[in-house]
């Protein structure tokens, strides 16, 4: 209250932080005043995590100091933080699944009616209170394991809000989230915002900075490159900012020509794990030289469809044709060798052994053939030929060939996928999400590979989730919707209104919009339902926002 | 020196581990001390681990006076020396097999437990074999029976395998359950089926010729160099060859195995019976060397098997050393039973309290204030792993 106008509620002054070798953070500056969405933009690596971990008090600053609402503090450590109003809701939530919403509220901040029991009357009294203030009314006794990931979400924030956090720093908030659950969770941050409370945004997705930030600063290898307004700036300022060269967020993709198809799909039908069909009789082929592009919500059966292409899973019927031959049911290798590449949506799942050395990555699919194997020996010679050629073609930025895949960045263990699947001369090239979770300068580099594919005479099938990208890319658009391909569109003249519409309904008429939207948000458990998850206003659900269902989850195929 | 590191940050946590045990069992000594020395003796686990290594290896540094003083000097005897050395290597060889029977599943996330019935079986088919072929010429008989008895256990592991690999049996539960009804079956056969007339206890017939020769010393038999010669070949098997990436690639990530095109089935199957024939050849050396098969034959290399394979983490030079550490403490035990007049059975403590120590690397880690880059060894997820992984 005794604060002047112009006293930020956080400043970060000069905040230097060196690690043996890399300089993280490098005198940044950064200004957050009340009220405002702020958003921190930067590359994988840039410095924005060790900058949030200092003011979290996890990590201290070499040089430079904070500044809370005009005076000097220091910040010990995350109790302190939390003391201080600072809260972080981590990428990862931080719940307990078997506890319910008020339990996991007071773990670490019990509201105690005496010394030794919790008031949970009270407690629940500022659960629901919060909720409705902010928005999101929500049930304190429901278990937090049975909530969708967008409410679980707004538990953390209710977690941060409980313990009368000013400053909430939200890491990669999006990242989970369907299009839905984004625009829903920035409503909330609005409102958060609207009342007063400073909100720290961070993300590399250009457009979501665009939409919700009233002040964005970008971090490029330690240092303030620069500030902007939304409004005065657009995505290609913000992507070269961020990457410090001008980058093509749409690649050129020239013109294709496509030739006789080379991947014939006719009648396929697949079922899920559970037996659940979930790709009902879909047929199309993708022609030699033309990217064809399979744009969907997640979850609408295209997993089924890429798994049952490549060999994962058995197609229960129809049939598959790869070069003029009947190839369907074929396993992985079978399908390999007739020259098919897949690189699959869950890198860490499929697509690597962490723990192996990068070196072994890249022949991962070709280890058996020669000349990285000798009858039925490794050539270990070969292999490390391979691998120095790929880490300099693919520029996958690495010590060494022999590192565990695992201390790489996420954009350059997809680059050594790709750079080993796009190795081959190909018949068909399957790609399953192949930008998921990369920052701009990555995803161009992809986006170009994939291009020279094209025009090498490749029939590419892409599966995204990322709208945008589909658009960008695919000669031709199937849209998936319930198992079923609903509509077949011309890439370059596809309106993404359109496409959004099929998406979210399966149906090109407007009317079926709000139906959809309400039920895409259905299987959140909370009280008074009917209204909570506001029909999005009058526009396409936001299909372009990317990266919806389930979060990845790193490793399953490795410890679980 | 990249080497050279690797080698220190993969042995940091064995070594600190074994350094406890001994630790934690020299506490157990101390307190043990008033029943056997009558009062309480702090000097004691100095002296019984002296002895334990002085029968392990013939050495000796410490000389006792007749006061009780202890004084330090080193005493070689090479005669001695070399006996003790080979009742080391004698004893190390059916571990190290053990070992890596275990060791090599862990490469494929399989935890076998069935070192000890594919011992059994291996000792058994070897038994009878040898008496089969005893009266044939040396060489055709020994060869016959060992290959008898690798064949023994290479099913023996094979049956849990199939079990995993089709239905999705978990090898952990299949494997323990074998391990009884090996024992138990075996039982009943020497009793019933394959008895002899003559002995005073139930036991098959005498192996003749197929009785492993003895190379080198009192009882440096064939076996040692069965076991020396399966540790390169293990490693040149894993590491070197295509299968052997095929295995390791399985263990790390299965699914990742199914997209690069390998079979993780055919893998298991394969893996669980490599592990057998290792533990299966074990038994084999055992009984071969016993020269029959009694009705009444405990053995605990199948166990001791985990604690090798671990102590070893898993890599064949590894498993090689901890079979010979361990192959020490049991040639050993016996002159610590007579000199210090400890109970032979705290070997087996202190080989339990190691394999505790290697389970809380998290723990030793903290302890020592050792820097590291896993919390939990890769072997170690084998044995947490959930039911019927593989048999997707």
């Amino acid at each position: 209250m005794t604060q002047t106008v112009s006293a930020p509620a956080l400043e970060m002054r000069g905040i230097t932080k060196r690690y043996p070798g890399v300089v993280a953070n490098d005198h940044i500056d950064l200004q957050v005043k009340p009220g405002e969405i702020h958003a921190l933009l930067g590359e994988n690596g840039a410095g924005k995590s060790t900058l949030m971990n200092i003011l979290y008090g996890l990590a201290a600053p070499d040089e430079g100091e904070i500044h809370l609402d005009g005076s000097p503090v220091r910040i010990s450590g995350p109790s302190d933080a939390i003391a201080r109003g600072i809260s972080m809701v981590h990428q990862h939530f931080m719940l307990v699944p078997v506890l319910s919403v008020a339990d996991n509220i007071l773990l670490g901040e019990e509201t105690m009616a005496n010394p030794i029991f919790l008031d949970r009357n009270e407690a629940h009294r500022r659960i629901v209170e919060l909720g409705e203030r902010f928005g999101f009314e929500i049930d304190p006794e429901v278990k937090v394991g049975s909530l969708s990931v967008g409410w679980q979400q707004r538990v953390e924030i209710l977690k941060a809000l409980y313990r009368e956090a000013r400053i909430l720093v939200l890491d990669e908030p999006t990242a989970v989230l369907t299009p839905q659950e984004t625009k829903e969770i920035f409503e909330v941050l609005r409102r958060l915002a609207a009342e007063g409370h400073s909100i720290i945004f961070i993300s590399h997705k250009l457009y979501e900075v665009l939409e919700i930030a009233d002040r964005i600063t970008v971090i490029r290898r330690g240092k303030v490159v620069g500030s902007r307004i939304p409004s005065e700036t657009d995505e290609d300022d913000l992507a070269a900012l961020m990457v410090g060269r001008n980058v093509q967020l749409v690649v050129d993709r020239g013109e294709s020509h496509p030739a006789e198809p080379n991947l014939v799909v006719s009648g396929l039908t697949v079922s899920d794990d559970r037996g659940h069909v979930a790709v009902k009789g879909v047929s199309f082929d993708v022609r030699a030289g033309e990217i064809f592009g399979i744009a969907g919500v997640a979850g609408n059966g295209q997993d089924e469809l890429v798994e049952a292409l490549t060999g994962l899973r058995r197609p229960t019927s129809g049939t598959v044709e790869l070069g003029g031959k009947i190839v369907t049911g074929a396993g992985p290798r079978a399908l390999q060798r007739a020259g098919m590449s897949f690189v699959p949506g869950d890198r860490h799942r499929f697509g690597l052994v962490l723990g192996f050395p990068l070196e072994d990555n890249l022949v991962l699919t070709q280890y058996d053939e020669p000349p990285y194997s000798r009858g039925l020996l490794r050539n270990d010679a070969a292999i490390r030929e391979r691998a120095s050629q790929a880490i300099s073609e693919f520029d996958i930025r690495t010590p060494s060939a022999t590192v565990a895949t695992s201390t790489l960045s996420g954009g350059n263990q997809q680059k050594a996928v790709v750079a080993r699947e796009f190795t081959r001369d190909l018949t068909a090239l399957v790609l399953d999400q192949p930008t998921r979770g990369l920052d701009v300068g990555s995803i161009e580099f992809i986006h170009r590979q994939v291009i020279a594919k094209r025009d090498a005479g490749a029939a590419i099938l892409l599966v995204s989730a990322e709208l945008d990208e589909v658009m960008e890319m695919s000669d031709r658009i199937a849209v998936m919707y319930r198992g079923e391909i609903v509509a077949l569109v011309d890439g370059p003249t596809a309106q993404r209104e359109e496409i959004g519409l099929l998406m979210a309904t399966g149906r090109r008429e407007e009317a079926a919009l709000v139906a959809a939207t309400t039920s895409m948000a259905a299987d959140a458990p909370v009280i008074d339902h009917s209204e909570a998850p506001a029909p999005a206003p009058r526009q396409p659900p936001a299909p372009d926002e990317p990266d919806p269902g389930e979060p990845a989850e790193p490793d399953t195929g490795d410890r679980s | 020196m990249s080497v050279v590191r690797r080698i220190w940050s993969l042995s940091v946590i064995p070594l600190a581990s074994i350094v406890l045990a001994l630790l934690v069992g020299s506490i157990l000594i101390i307190a043990s001390s008033p029943a056997s020395q009558g009062s309480l003796d702090f000097f004691l686990p100095i002296r019984a681990y002296e002895s334990l290594f002085e029968g392990a290896t013939g050495l000796s540094f410490l000389n006792i006076e007749d006061d009780g003083v202890l004084a330090f000097g080193l005493s070689v005897d090479v005669e001695r020396a070399l006996r003790a050395l080979t009742s080391t290597i004698v004893a190390a060889a059916p571990l190290i097999l053990t070992g890596l029977a275990v060791g090599v599943g862990f490469k494929a996330g399989l935890f076998n437990i069935g070192g000890t019935g594919q011992v059994l079986v291996g000792g058994f088919f070897a038994a009878l074999a040898g008496a089969a072929v005893a009266d044939q010429p040396v060489p055709v008989a020994v060869t016959l029976a060992v290959l008898a008895g690798a064949f023994g256990g290479a099913l023996y592991g094979f049956i849990p395998g199939a079990l995993k690999a089709f239905t999705g049996a978990h090898e952990v539960v299949v494997t323990i359950m074998l391990n009884s009804l090996a024992a138990f079956a075996i039982v009943g056969l020497v009793n019933d089926v394959f008895k002899i007339p003559g002995p005073t206890f139930a036991r098959t017939g005498n192996i003749g010729n197929a009785a492993l020769p003895i190379l080198f010393g009192r009882d440096g038999s064939l076996g040692v160099l069965i076991a020396l010669a399966i540790v390169p070949i293990a490693y040149f098997l894993i590491y070197r060859t295509t299968l052997g990436f095929e295995i390791r690639t399985v263990g790390a990530n299965p699914s990742a195995a199914r997209y690069a095109g390998m079979s993780p089935r055919w893998l298991i199957v394969f893996t669980l019976s490599l592990c057998g024939l290792f533990a299966g050849l074990a038994g084999t050396i055992e009984i071969l060397t016993l020269g029959y098969y009694p009705a009444v034959f405990g053995t605990t290399i199948g166990f001791a098997g985990i604690t090798v394979a671990l102590l070893g983490r898993s890599h064949p030079f590894g498993i090689l050393f901890a079979g010979i550490l361990l192959g020490g403490m049991r040639a050993g035990a016996p002159a610590m039973q007579i000199q210090a007049d400890i109970p032979i059975e705290i070997i087996d403590v202190i080989q339990g309290l190691i394999l505790l120590f290697l389970a809380a690397e998290l723990v030793i880690r903290r302890l020592l204030r050792i820097r590291g880059e896993s919390v939990t060894p890769g072997e170690l997820q084998s044995v947490s792993r959930s039911y019927g992984e593989g048999s997707a």
